[in-house]
């Protein structure tokens, strides 16, 4: 295992948290609010301190890097991110507990949105920044955000391919462009526009300049951590659709936005994963707006406020306008299911998405095929090319693997007492990154009930979900860290 | 720069290494998904699989957008409609192919204008001559040519018998009895630029510079015996072979070939009627004792297997040959086989790639490029060939006030016929053909680059 590498990535990554930190530090001292700017300070120092002095101990690396080191590389960045991260919550006072603190910034990063705090009104504007903020860095990818400022041709490079594998959703990941550092930079600009786009949208719609910020982050990273206690049920109608646009569209395969840009509109078009998250969406929207017909008073409030839950859940963002868990039971096993689907490949959405999914029921239908006649050779296929069958395994095992953890960390949340609706879609809730689940961790309730044991458990399964298991299930491995 | 490089073979992995090293935007196309894996985990490039010579795979890869395609399978023909039909989705694209079959070798000139190719290289050819240039002075490990052939960087073994050895650099002129300079010292497997008080120990091998005419000198007065080489022994019959032969041949030497299949004997003496051709297993030693070659000059091994060169060799060496060469067509250079009493070692892919990699950088820096790039001390180190310009500055400056990068070192400056292995008070003027050595970290892609900003 090559430490010195991984450390000098670690550094660096907390150099660039720290820097992050300046902005809700000027906010603060802006705001005048002393406690939340002493906060940010130690949190800049203590990050800094910790990133130049693990830099200086790993000088003189070799660039000698294999799968597993990109493995544990994320896995470890984003664990070291998470706990410095969560020092502004914890030494500004805004959330004294310090499992509480992890347990927000990790929801923060793996973009999830469930929340210890009952009252989100009451912190500050720094705070708020710094917790939406976390969605927006963290739905892209803090790894890929680095390599977009790596310098290119360096020896053995080929290494950042591991860490793009490891920290980018989906179950085939590629670049754009010859060179990483390229397409980082495609995807970051593609991901900046975005949210660009949709605060100037938020903004047409009268919002806050600085409620729109954190709404733009948080619908751009599919986080789902407001700034309001009702998350975006107070705002206007108009608000509320763009909302629901941009979820969407943050779903999507940022591929297929790199592909649009550069003249492919067949393609995109054509796309198996874009055309069944697209037609899953309409029919989950169809159902859950027949369902719940007569609970609001016009069809145009019934159809906006399933198409935002349908958004809200389906990319795992986790915004919500309406308590869905007051919804018929139909509505509500609809949403829970599109929880474990999500969003597509490629996209800052969660879940376990729509295109492994795909692959999932594609190869299923050919073993029912090698059942009936089973000499037949018959490849998988998706978008017209052959999918090897590396990737049809990884597939399985990245599908045994998540059920196992979805159960055993039921059987543990499931020591504290609530119901098996609330355990259970607590559970899937964190697991797939998407933030309320139903009963007693619905919309309009929280995840501080939770013993700190629940609160570790549902952290891990946050950062596991978010990289798509195995950059932490590695870390619990004996063998990866054998020599 | 986009280079798109067909075929992930020898030659292109070569390519893949040190073109990504530089920088560019490399795309590889190849039929075999694992060997691509693998090259993508190793380098920052793409990978598109496929047909290398299908429009649709050409496409995807991006030929529309490429500057450069380097066709580099192992069919020549698969390599030729590869160009051809690149070049015809863009007519800016500069294409190289690879085209090695020797019945093409007399064709290449009209092939050239009817596939739109820009170039075509010979990777076997070009080992040939190597071979034979190192066949023409043995003693030396390898030679590289600059300034149209009047100056070499030559490379030797200190010997523990050798006059040099626990000699410090200054005092090498009065040893071996002319103006020489050695540039790099490699010593347990790492190169370095040696300053006038390096104290030479045997098992160093060392990089010199010096004028083609003072060659024979430098030999003679580093007791190094050099009787000329009249009989050659090589084993294999494979490309090499024959180009080889043919070079020998006409040097007027004599050539025996060893090969294991007798389609392959017979072909060769087919095309070579005056090589002596012996069907036999060169991998036994008796097959090589009963040949005779314990009285050969020069050995020199061929076959399609690394492991099975080596093997010869060093039977060749056991047997006291004086000379002998070792082709390695897969293995990468890598110190531990500067260990090994395998004599001289010849990459052909590694010559291939050079060659393309100096036509690349030419094409990156049309006004100013490299006249000859080499990379030296098992590509630690690079020599590299520039002429001097109207724009090139400092010109008349003496060197010893020249501020250059670290890690670059003047080695040679060429005054048309006249050759100056420089000295602290040499200046060059426009006109002239200056060499360098640089380590091999960072790359000069013009004269220019070796000035300190």
């Amino acid at each position: 295992m090559n430490y010195k590498m991984i450390g000098k990535f670690i550094s660096r990554i907390l150099i660039l948290e720290a820097a992050f930190m300046l902005v809700p530090l000027v906010i603060a001292l802006v705001e005048g609010t002393r406690a939340d700017a002493f906060g940010f300070i130690w949190s800049i120092l203590l990050t800094v301190a910790a990133g130049t002095l693990l830099g200086v101990l790993c000088r003189n690396e070799n660039s000698r890097f294999q799968a597993r080191d990109g493995l544990v590389c994320v896995g470890c960045s984003w664990i070291a991110m998470s706990i410095f991260g969560c020092l502004p919550f914890y030494l500004s006072g805004s959330i004294p507990h310090f499992v509480d603190a992890l347990f927000e910034i990790v929801s923060g990063f793996t973009t999830t949105g469930s929340s210890i705090l009952s009252d989100v009104e009451a912190l500050s504007r720094s705070i708020l920044y710094w917790r939406s903020f976390s969605h927006w860095v963290g739905g892209m990818g803090v790894l890929v955000f680095l390599l977009g400022l790596t310098s290119p041709g360096v020896r053995g490079s080929g290494f950042t391919m591991h860490l793009l594998r490891a920290e980018s959703p989906g179950p085939d990941v590629g670049k754009l462009v010859p060179h990483m550092r390229d397409t980082a930079k495609i995807l970051y600009l593609i991901y900046i526009g975005l949210t660009v786009l949709n605060f100037f949208f938020l903004k047409l719609g009268d919002m806050d300049t600085f409620e729109a910020i954190c709404t733009a982050f948080g619908t751009a990273g599919t986080g789902g951590f407001g700034v309001k206690n009702d998350s975006i049920a107070g705002y206007s109608p108009y608000i509320q659709n763009v909302c629901t646009v941009f979820m969407l569209l943050f779903g999507i395969n940022f591929s297929c936005y790199f592909l649009l840009l550069v003249g492919h509109v067949k393609e995109v078009f054509k796309d198996e994963e874009l055309r069944c998250y697209l037609g899953m969406v309409l029919a989950s929207i169809a159902l859950i707006a027949f369902n719940i017909r007569g609970m609001y008073e016009t069809l145009e409030e019934t159809v906006r406020h399933a198409a935002f839950q349908v958004a809200s859940i389906v990319t795992t963002t986790g915004f919500a306008t309406t308590d869905f868990d007051l919804w018929p039971s139909f509505s509500k096993t609809i949403l829970l299911c599109l929880m474990f689907v999500g969003a597509c490949a490629g996209s800052t959405g969660g879940g376990m998405k729509v295109g492994r999914l795909l692959l999932i029921f594609k190869n299923l239908r050919r073993s029912v095929h090698r059942f009936v006649s089973p000499s037949q050779v018959q490849v998988v296929r998706n978008n017209d090319r052959v999918i090897s069958e590396e990737v049809l395994n990884n597939t399985n095992a990245y599908l045994a693997a998540y059920g196992v953890l979805v159960i055993l960390s039921f059987i543990i949340v499931s020591l504290d007492g609530f119901s098996i609706t609330t355990n259970f879609s607590a559970v899937v809730s964190c697991f797939n990154n998407i933030g309320p689940g139903l009963e007693a961790v619905g919309p309009t309730c929280n995840f501080g009930g939770y013993s700190d044991l629940s609160k570790i458990v549902l952290t891990l399964d946050m950062l596991a979900g978010r990289l798509e298991i195995f950059p932490i299930l590695v870390l619990f491995s004996r063998r990866t860290w054998k020599r | 720069m986009k280079i798109l490089i067909a075929g992930d073979g020898k030659v292109g992995a070569a390519l893949t290494r040190q073109l990504s090293a530089e920088g560019y935007d490399l795309t590889l196309i190849d039929n075999n998904p694992e060997v691509l894996a693998n090259t993508v985990n190793q380098y920052d490039v793409m990978a598109v699989e496929g047909n290398c010579a299908a429009m649709d795979v050409l496409e995807e890869a991006g030929v529309k957008e490429a500057d450069l395609l380097i066709a580099a399978t192992s069919s020549d023909e698969v390599n030729m409609i590869c160009c051809l039909t690149a070049h015809a989705m863009n007519k800016k694209l500069h294409t190289i192919a690879r085209i090695r079959t020797p019945e093409y070798a007399n064709q290449l000139y009209l092939m050239r204008g009817i596939f739109a190719l820009s170039m075509s290289v010979n990777p076997e050819k070009q080992a040939a001559r190597e071979m034979l240039r190192l066949l023409q002075y043995p003693g030396f490990l390898h030679r590289e040519t600059f300034a149209k052939g009047r100056v070499e960087i030559v490379e030797l073994r200190i010997d523990e018998d050798s006059p040099l050895k626990n000699h410090p650099l200054s005092q090498l002129p009065e040893i071996v009895g002319c103006r020489v300079l050695v540039c790099t010292v490699v010593r347990a497997g790492v190169a370095s630029a040696p300053s006038g008080d390096f104290v030479l120990k045997a098992g160093d091998r060392i990089y010199v510079t010096a004028p083609t005419h003072n060659l024979a000198t430098l030999l003679k007065n580093l007791k190094i015996i050099a009787r000329p080489v009249k009989r050659v022994m090589l084993c294999g019959a494979g490309r090499i072979s024959y180009y080889l032969a043919d070079l020998l041949l006409r040097a007027g030497m004599q050539v025996k070939i060893v090969e294991k299949e007798y389609a392959a004997c017979r072909q060769i003496s087919e095309l070579l009627p005056r090589a002596e051709v012996i069907q036999g297993d060169a991998s036994r030693q008796a097959t090589l004792e009963n040949e005779g070659l314990q009285d050969y000059d020069a050995l020199v091994s061929l076959t399609g297997l690394d492991e099975l060169n080596m093997v010869i060799s060093m039977i060749g060496s056991s047997l006291k040959v004086p000379h002998i060469i070792t082709k390695l067509g897969h293995m990468e250079s890598t110190p531990i086989l500067n260990e090994l009493p395998i004599g001289s070692i010849v990459y052909p892919k590694e010559l291939c790639s050079n060659t393309i990699v100096r036509y690349v950088r030419a094409l990156k820096n049309q006004t100013g490029a490299a006249v000859a790039v080499h990379s030296i001390a098992d590509g630690q180190a690079e020599a590299v060939e520039f002429l001097v310009d109207k724009d090139t500055p400092c010109c008349g400056v003496p060197l010893k006030d020249l501020k250059l990068k670290n890690n670059v070192l003047i080695v040679c400056i060429s005054h048309g016929e006249n050759i100056e292995i420089p000295h602290g008070d040499s200046s060059y003027q426009e006109g002239d053909t200056l060499i360098l050595v640089t380590s091999g970290d960072h790359i000069i892609y013009s004269l220019n680059d070796i000035f300190q900003s």
